[in-house]
């Protein structure tokens, strides 16, 4: 591995944002510092609107990984720095490709770019110029200029002459919270920290609601969504979640005898609570872990019907998305060995045997009307709720807190 | 009286002690319960896990709660056997190994494994080459102690690991760690261990409890019928309280390895030069051995009427090692390293702890000279 000086960060759709493109960078600039607070050996430096890590000894593979995950980021180059004159440049092009695994056969090429006008090369002379004494130290390499296997490139500015070749893909989207505030509903299954992840890498806040039924579900069900909402807080720094107390709504809902819509009856309560809390949070949308098709609740029937009771816009970032692909999505921000863990959450419970997948709007607005107390249980659940504040790597502090089971003095 | 036995068992931590105490008498819930106390129960359980985790340098799902090193290794051992008969039947172990692996290949090889023995050193080691040229195509497992119970030899581990991995990836290798933990570093992931044995008494743990090291990915057949505890693998209602104290003091014997290496190496090297000026007495392990083992044979006499007689004089040390002594046949470790039977059946362990100081291996020193000039009368005056 070659002994990198810097990181560059690319940044990707919002460097055309034209007048806002400021409110942009300064997000992400904010996102890429506080995730540094871990390196504090580290300087960020933001030049010509990109931003370039300085590492100062510290490892480029272990940065890069966690800036990987800095939403706004395309991708990420670990750079070498060395001054901008011709007899400097070709050493270091050398020591960059010997550093790095040359067996017999590699191929590379060279692509400079002198974006300082002063300096005596032009870009075309310079490929052969540095070209060249590559080829002679390293015998094993070859040149192809259509597919290398490296490919060198190396910018020429004033302040100093970077090389680089890997370019790591990263997370991309919106910097952190540049697009408004959302309420995700998190149940504890796959799909759901899914969409908040995808919400978040959009550019949305979120805040995380969720509904539990104890004693009707253990206290492990709602662990398992703090734990979820943990590694969701990992990508953003912290996060809110509410819980919100559904048992005595579940219990109405399923003694009004309609077995075959309950579950359309639940969706659609959670949705007014859900709506309730985003007003008080000053958040402008939903966002659900719905794709189209998946399960009863989420055909185009169950979707319209269920949508209906709010008048925020629902979004729904897996909508077109397959299984096999959300589960890839899951494992790679996290989340699926959590989701996986086998403890009932509300929706589990209280399932009933053949759900409709079409139900009628009319008849379940009828059923609705006829339970009296469904409105006044829903603002009760909305006042019941607790919030807690999640931050990584941090214990949570709850209302009726006791001595910790968990006594440090003991381990 | 001084106690020189701790190959044999170690005085729990009063730290231990008093988390197991405490542990047992605030959390009895059943961990599998899903009532407030089984849940709190079962936090301390994952707590106790990541805490052995942390200090083995591996993941928290590769620990597997047992009962001790003769349930780990059994585990380890049959189940890789049993799981993955289809790969073949053979077995590359040592002809030094502790019972409870020793004896659980014998076992096997009644039900139709073949298993090689390999022969040890004069120094009671196998070498890498040694291993690798005893690997056949059919071989599922090879299983070698860290640090013999008998001599303290210590095995190339990494070594082994590598060379075994390097040519058959395939082939999984167990290690018994129970005398090596705590007392020599050693790195599960670079020595390319798919299974380690640990034992809590050996360490200043409690008594009935250990752990089995299982690289993800390997799958065991379990031994036990049963609830499906330890993600189905050991069945058996956790014994959190000793899984707590367990957990302190892998913790403890992690930190303080190091210096607890160093201070041992210099107790043994004091003790090793008085027992070389004693020529009735021939050493049984080698320089290089782990720190806190000494072993010698008296050659002609019982070791048991040493034994006795250093006891009087208040000093507590082992006859072979504790779970073989109290038969009296020859020591099948040192037979393997090429001993001679009278000096096989005369073997004396001496163990050392971290609370022994210079003065007190002086004064075992002393004791033994004491003793040897006494049998000696005996033995003159018999001829």
């Amino acid at each position: 591995m070659p002994q990198y000086d810097m990181l560059l960060l690319r940044f990707g759709e919002i460097t055309v944002k034209g007048r806002n493109r400021s409110r942009f960078e300064k997000a992400a600039l904010a996102h890429v510092k506080e995730v540094l607070r871990a390196y504090p050996a580290t300087e960020v430096k933001n030049e010509y609107g990109r931003i370039y890590v300085v590492l100062n000894g510290q490892p480029a593979s272990e940065v890069s990984e966690e800036l990987r995950n800095v939403f706004g980021i395309t991708s990420i180059s670990p750079v070498m720095v060395t001054g901008s004159h011709i007899e400097q440049i070709i050493p270091m092009a050398i020591r960059f490709i010997e550093s790095m695994n040359i067996v017999e056969g590699t191929t590379f090429k060279v692509n400079a770019r002198r974006v300082w006008k002063k300096f005596p090369v032009s870009s075309q002379e310079m490929n052969q110029i540095i070209s060249a004494p590559v080829l002679k130290a390293c015998p094993n390499l070859r040149v192809d200029v259509h597919r290398p296997n490296i490919e060198l490139r190396i910018e020429v500015r004033e302040q100093g002459t970077y090389l680089f070749s890997e370019v790591i893909p990263a997370a991309g989207g919106f910097p952190r919270g540049t697009n408004g505030k959302a309420l995700l509903l998190l149940s504890g299954g796959i799909d759901s920290p899914v969409a908040g992840w995808s919400a978040m890498r959009r550019g949305l806040e979120i805040e995380c609601v969720h509904f539990h039924s104890y004693p009707f579900t253990s206290k492990k069900a709602e662990e398992k969504v703090i734990d979820l909402a943990k590694v969701l807080a990992g990508y953003y720094g912290q996060i809110k979640l509410h819980l919100v107390p559904f048992t005595n709504i579940q219990t109405t809902l399923a003694q009004s005898g309609h077995e075959n819509v309950m579950i359309t009856l639940m969706r659609r309560a959670m949705l007014r609570i859900a709506t309730a809390l985003a007003e008080r949070n000053n958040a402008m949308a939903l966002v659900t872990g719905d794709s189209l098709g998946q399960v009863a609740s989420q055909t185009l029937a169950s979707m319209n019907v269920i949508g209906r009771v709010t008048s925020l816009p629902l979004l729904r970032p897996l909508v077109m998305t397959d299984k096999e692909e959300i589960i890839g999505l899951a494992q790679r921000i996290g989340t699926y060995d959590l989701s996986i863990l086998p403890y009932e959450d509300c929706c589990t419970l209280f399932v009933p045997k053949s759900p409709t997948t079409n139900p009628n709007l009319r008849i379940i607005e009828q059923i609705e009307a006829s339970l009296p107390q469904l409105n006044e249980q829903i603002e009760e659940a909305v006042l019941g709720t607790e919030t807690v504040m999640i931050r990584p790597g941090e214990a949570i502090q709850r209302k009726q807190d006791e001595e910790p089971v968990v006594q440090d003095k003991w381990f | 009286m001084k106690y020189f036995d701790h190959a044999a068992t170690t005085p729990p931590h009063e730290e231990v002690v008093r988390t197991v105490a405490e542990v047992m008498t605030q959390h009895f819930g059943n961990p599998s319960s899903l009532h407030r106390l089984g849940e709190d129960s079962g936090k301390l359980l994952s707590r106790a896990r990541e805490v052995c985790a942390e200090s083995l340098r591996v993941s928290p799902e590769e620990i597997i709660f047992t009962s001790g090193a003769t349930e780990s290794n059994n585990l380890a051992i049959q189940g890789v056997m049993t799981q993955y008969r289809q790969r073949g039947n053979h077995i590359v172990t040592t002809a030094i190994e502790h019972p409870s692996v020793y004896e659980t290949c014998k076992q096997l090889e009644k039900q139709g494994c073949d298993v090689t023995y390999l022969p040890v050193r004069a120094d009671g080691t196998v070498t890498a080459e040694d291993v690798l040229s005893a690997l056949r195509d059919n071989t599922v497992l090879v299983s070698i102690m860290h640090v013999n119970n008998e001599t303290g030899a210590m095995q190339p581990i990494a070594e082994i690991g590598n060379v075994i991995k390097n040519h058959y990836p395939r082939i999984i290798f167990h290690v018994d760690g129970v005398q090596g933990f705590g007392k020599l570093p050693l790195s599960i992931r670079d020595s390319r261990i798919d299974l380690y044995s640990l034992s809590a008494h050996k360490f200043r743990g409690p008594k009935g409890i250990g752990l089995l090291y299982v690289r993800e990915g390997l799958m065991l057949a379990p031994l036990l019928a049963g609830g499906g505890q330890e993600r189905g693998r050991r069945s058996g209602t956790e014994n959190v309280p000793y899984i707590v104290g367990m957990a302190k003091a892998v913790r403890l014997a992690a930190e303080q390895q190091e210096h607890y290496a160093k201070r041992l190496y210099k107790l043994r090297h004091i003790l090793i030069e008085g027992l070389q000026q004693l020529p009735e007495l021939e050493l049984n392990s080698a320089l290089s051995g782990a720190p806190h083992i000494v072993h010698f044979s008296y050659p002609g006499m019982k070791a048991e009427t040493m034994l006795h007689m250093l006891e009087e004089e208040g000093f507590i040390v082992s006859t072979q090692s504790a779970c073989s002594s109290k038969r009296s046949e020859p020591s099948r470790v040192l037979l393997a390293m090429n001993k001679a039977p009278d000096c096989a059946a005369s073997g004396i362990r001496i163990s050392l702890g971290e609370e022994h100081t210079d003065e007190d291996v002086r004064q075992l020193l002393r004791a033994i000279e004491n003793t040897v000039g006494r049998l000696q009368q005996l033995k003159g005056g018999n001829s």
